[in-house]
């Protein structure tokens, strides 16, 4: 760093911000486009968002690592309840309810839910003696903390996030040494689960986007409708797209969801295989950084969370892309930096500031076990 | 514990982090390689069918019906032509809300009940993108006002276009036919997207269907960007339609008319025909319907009107109605006797009537010796009863279809009911019987198995006349008809006979009324009830019993130009009926200021013009069918 610039700014994470500033810049770019050529209602609201989410995620990372190991159980018990009490909300209202009105802002616990799991399981094989990690003692008490969020998440019903939860949850407990096998044959006890969940979870409209996945040509205009107009905006962008501004399936709100979950293809309409090779290389910036991140933690509560929570982000960005692509059904998981939407983005940034916090730690330990960048 | 024995540290722990997470990392590098790959194969290996999709998405062709070829007269005077027009069709897969539709269109176009009633069956045996006409001639008023509630009433499809427009109305529906809408099964066949665009309509009947492909065109189109709620954004180009091309006829559109207009309140049918070409000049069958009526898809009133008539206005009775025809035939029965030697002169005394066995067939009166010429003028039965007795029927029916009859012409599009010109073998391979010289003497006076069609009258007579075997035609041709095989002094024969019916025998009253020029012509009364049954069909009788009138005719006598066959159903008689029909059209042909002067007066006396009287019935029928008014005594009773 150049000797004038000071010592707090010097030590920045300039690699993940400059990251983060390019897809969230791109993000609002597209966002301008989708609105027709216009900074409202979304373009500008998503560039203030980033803004405020990205001053928080600095925040965060200035949290001492025992600060947050402190606050984790705690702030899970808060959630657990809160969501407890939306599940509550949900049944005297009638229909599906997953935020909590507190007038100035609407708190969806479910999405904090998703780096609590995390911290909290990590948190927990920390504190397990080291010589249970492979016992019984090593894997209920995760499965509980991954277990109660899951369903009350599942009963929303929002399978999306859901699985989100989970996966971070699993993920920390593959990371922490669990057994290999155990994960084979949860597997395989998940995959005879799916039929019963098919029947007897997922509400009818969730069923009908599984089918429509399956099979896309049954209904092409009802949820079929989503991933072929999807489908049609990447594949006639072609290689250099149709131009800034020039999107018809978006501009003619052929594209649904064009501004949220299928940002990627409103994107990728104007902007076409280039662009769409720069969101995901861009994003495979960002997860090399966080990979690098939970490596070179010098704590196993550091490794634990940095591992699990590079996977929830993973997640968002997986799921999204293959169900824009048409290899995944609707869920309704949005693209992070690009989808218009504060909760996601919230979610996205905390994982993004504690993943700062565990990498700021690292260098006032001296980076003990450094790999390199 | 699950594997006991295995010692854990904190740095077995660390080892197998790492390979996890490299594992993991591995998993979403092989994740984002095959995002990769997919985006790569859909923009690049799919892209051609994507641009396609995305192009089809975006843009809208809307076909414009091409504006159908106009059929002309020989004068080049249209029969039916299109009108610029507002009009309203119901896509009814695009309808939500089918009654609340139906309810805003009836306020905001002001449709009476019955129109709404209509529309009401018709959407309900629609189904997908079928257009269902609504309303058509609205005013750019209530046009503009439905225009701007359209956002509120999808599957309302407004639209300016083009409609068939039939001038002379009713004259010309059995000529011509008439357009619709094509229906399901004509748009299944080809699944031609023309078929069903708003407005657009085929030929249903007659010319209007035979000669389709000529009178279609070619549609334009519209080219629109819409988005995806089907707004239009802008407009990217458009192209014409190519109107079909125009059909011409040999009608004479201002004599179809007279003639349509002539037959007054009669039932009947004539046919005009030109003697030098064989073209057919006027062709009308009476009482008609309206073919515009039938374009803009019939009310269900209106149709239950048309069909439940005594009348038959559905029927074309010029080419599928058959009728005994009488004494027409006689001329042609003397050419026959001609032709077999019979001298012109020789007499036949007439007591009244002809005896045959122990049976006496009837004259009309006692008319002494009659030569040829004098039996044709006082139309004497006897004669011809002796002739026929004497020859057998079937040399004459061999010169009957010579001359037309019982023939199933070749004419676009007219379906035919060609009718019978019995002889010994007809009678054997039918009735498995042998002929009598009864069945001569009934064939001989157009009665018995004798059944012919107007048309074939007509042309009969226009052989007679001109000498050459005519065939009857509606597009002009440069044909040249060949001569018939009888020696000119034969027809001359049966042409001076025709002469005198109208000059001094039972046709004198219908003499054209202009100097040098006249007309020649035959009256025919034929039975409804069987001959010989006793009761004739005279005035007494109610009016389906009563005799048909029939005349054939052509002028001038000199020098034949037109010939034409009139019946008038149960008009009592020919000389009573038909020949004053045929007597006003002929003078039109030469007079037309003087013949249109004695039809208005007739006209006034009948209630109006065929639009009026129609219009004038329909509104009677309409209040009878909801009540208003009482049924009337049926003629009958009243007789």
């Amino acid at each position: 760093m150049l000797a004038f610039v000071p010592r707090p700014v010097a030590e920045l994470p300039w690699q993940i911000i400059l990251i983060t500033v390019a897809i969230a810049g791109f993000g609002v770019i597209v966002l301008y486009s989708a609105a027709g050529g216009s900074v409202s209602p979304w373009a500008g609201i998503h560039a203030l968002r980033f803004v405020v989410f990205l001053t928080m995620a600095l925040v965060i990372r200035l949290f001492s690592e025992n600060f947050v190991k402190w606050a984790t159980f705690p702030a899970y018990a808060v959630f657990a309840v809160l969501l407890l009490l939306v599940e509550l909300a949900g049944a005297v209202k009638g229909g599906s309810q997953r935020w909590i009105e507190l007038g100035f802002i609407r708190l969806q616990p479910s999405e904090f839910m998703k780096p609590l799991v995390v911290l909290a399981i990590a948190r927990f094989y920390e504190m397990l003696p080291i010589g249970q990690a492979r016992s019984w003692s090593a894997i209920w008490p995760p499965l509980v903390l991954i277990g109660v969020p899951w369903f009350l998440v599942m009963t929303q019903p929002d399978l999306g996030t859901s699985i989100a939860v989970m996966t971070g949850g699993v993920t920390v407990m593959f990371l922490a040494g669990v057994p290999l096998r155990l994960f084979v044959g949860a597997g395989l006890a998940g995959a005879a689960f799916i039929p019963f969940a098919f029947f007897f979870l997922l509400k009818e409209y969730q069923q009908n986007r599984v089918l429509t996945f399956l099979d896309p040509e049954s209904d092409p205009l009802g949820t079929g409708y989503h991933i072929s107009q999807s489908k049609i905006a990447i594949g006639s962008g072609g290689i250099g797209g149709k131009g800034y501004l020039q999107g018809s399936q978006s501009h003619l709100d052929y594209l649904p969801e064009g501004h949220t979950d299928f940002v990627f293809a409103t994107m990728a309409e104007e902007w076409g295989l280039i662009g769409g090779l720069f969101v995901i290389v861009m994003f495979g910036l960002l997860l090399r950084w966080a990979t690098m991140v939970s490596l070179n933690a010098p704590s196993r509560f550091g490794k634990l969370a940095g591992g699990g929570l590079t996977m929830v982000i993973f997640f968002y960005i997986a799921i999204n892309l293959l169900m824009v692509m048409g290899l995944a059904p609707v869920v309704g998981i949005p693209l992070p930096f690009l989808s218009y939407g504060g909760s996601s983005m919230m979610t996205i940034m905390i994982c993004i500031g504690l993943l700062m916090g565990i990498e700021r730690n690292t260098r006032q330990n001296g980076g003990a076990g450094r790999l390199a960048p | 514990m699950l594997r006991p024995g295995k010692l854990i540290t904190r740095n077995s722990l660390n080892i197998t982090f790492n390979r996890r997470t490299m594992l993991i990392g591995g998993a979403q590098g092989l994740v984002g390689a095959i995002l990769a790959g997919r985006m790569a194969y859909i923009s690049i290996v799919e892209n051609e069918r994507y641009k396609m999709l995305s192009e089809s998405n975006r843009v809208n062709l809307t076909l414009i019906p091409p504006r159908r070829g106009w059929i002309i007269d020989r004068n080049g005077k249209p029969l039916a032509n299109n009108k610029a027009d507002f009009r309203v069709d119901l896509i009814p897969q695009r309808v939500r809300d089918v009654e609340g539709t139906i309810s805003q269109l009836g306020n905001i176009l002001k449709m009476t009940p019955d129109a709404i009633d209509d529309l009401r069956a018709a959407m309900k045996d629609a189904r997908g993108l079928q257009p269902v006409p609504v309303a058509s001639g609205l005013t750019y008023e209530d046009f503009a006002a439905l225009s701007v509630r359209l956002p509120d009433l999808p599957g309302v499809a407004p639209q300016r276009g083009f409609s068939r427009q039939y001038p002379t109305g009713a004259a010309v529906g059995h000529l011509l036919g008439y357009v619709g809408i094509a229906n399901a099964e004509e748009y299944e066949e080809n699944k031609n997207p023309l078929l069903i665009t708003p407005g657009f309509k085929i030929g249903k009947d007659g010319l209007e269907k035979y000669f389709e492909p000529q009178l279609q065109g070619k549609p334009g189109a519209r080219k629109v960007e819409v988005t995806a709620r089907g707004k239009i954004v802008r407009e990217l180009g458009v192209q014409e339609d190519v109107p079909g091309k125009p059909l011409k006829l040999t009608i004479d559109g201002g004599l179809q008319e007279f003639v349509a207009r002539r037959m007054g309140r009669e039932s009947g049918a004539a046919a005009v025909i030109d003697c030098q070409t064989g073209g057919i000049l006027a062709f009308s069958s009476m009482p008609s319907f309206d073919p515009n009526s039938f374009s803009d898809g019939i009310g269900r009133l209106e149709y239950a009107m048309l069909s439940q008539d005594e009348r038959v206005p559905l029927l074309n009775k010029a080419t599928r109605g058959l009728y005994p025809p009488g004494s027409t035939l006689k001329p042609m029965a003397a050419v026959a006797c001609l032709q077999h030697g019979v001298d012109p002169e020789e007499t036949v005394n007439c007591p009244g009537g002809y005896r045959l066995g122990n049976r006496f067939y009837q004259c009309l009166g006692r008319h002494g010796p009659v030569n040829m010429v004098r039996a044709i003028e006082k139309s004497c039965n006897t004669y011809f009863y002796a002739q026929a007795h004497r020859l057998g029927y079937d040399k004459i029916a061999m010169v009957a279809r010579e001359m037309g009859l019982g023939e199933d012409f070749d004419l676009a599009g007219l379906n035919q009911r060609y009718g019978t010109i019995p002889d010994s073998e007809w009678k054997m391979r039918k009735y498995k019987q042998a002929w009598t010289a009864s069945d001569s003497l009934n064939a001989v006076i157009g009665q018995g198995y004798v059944i012919v069609n107007p048309l074939q009258l007509a042309v009969m007579t226009a052989r007679l006349a001109s000498g050459r075997k005519l065939y009857p035609h509606l597009i002009p041709d440069d044909k040249v008809a060949p001569t018939l095989p009888y020696p000119p002094e034969h027809l001359a024969v049966a042409q001076l006979g025709m002469a005198q019916v109208v000059s001094q025998g039972t046709a004198a009253r219908s003499k054209l009324p202009l100097d040098g020029i006249a007309m020649a012509g035959k009256t025919g009364t034929a039975q409804v009830r069987g001959f010989g049954s006793g009761s004739r069909g005279g005035a007494g009788v109610p009016w389906k019993y009563r005799d048909h009138g029939l005349f054939v005719c052509f002028a001038p006598v000199e020098q034949p130009l037109y010939a034409a066959a009139v019946v008038i159903e149960h008009g009592l008689g020919g000389s009573r009926a038909a020949a004053p029909v045929a007597k006003d059209f002929m003078t039109y042909m030469f007079d037309p200021q003087k013949a249109m002067d004695s039809l208005l007066a007739m006209e006034a006396a009948w209630g109006g013009d065929i639009q009026q009287r129609m219009a004038a019935e329909f509104a009677l029928f309409r209040a009878r069918a909801e009540g208003r008014v009482p049924e009337a005594p049926s003629e009958e009773a009243a007789d």
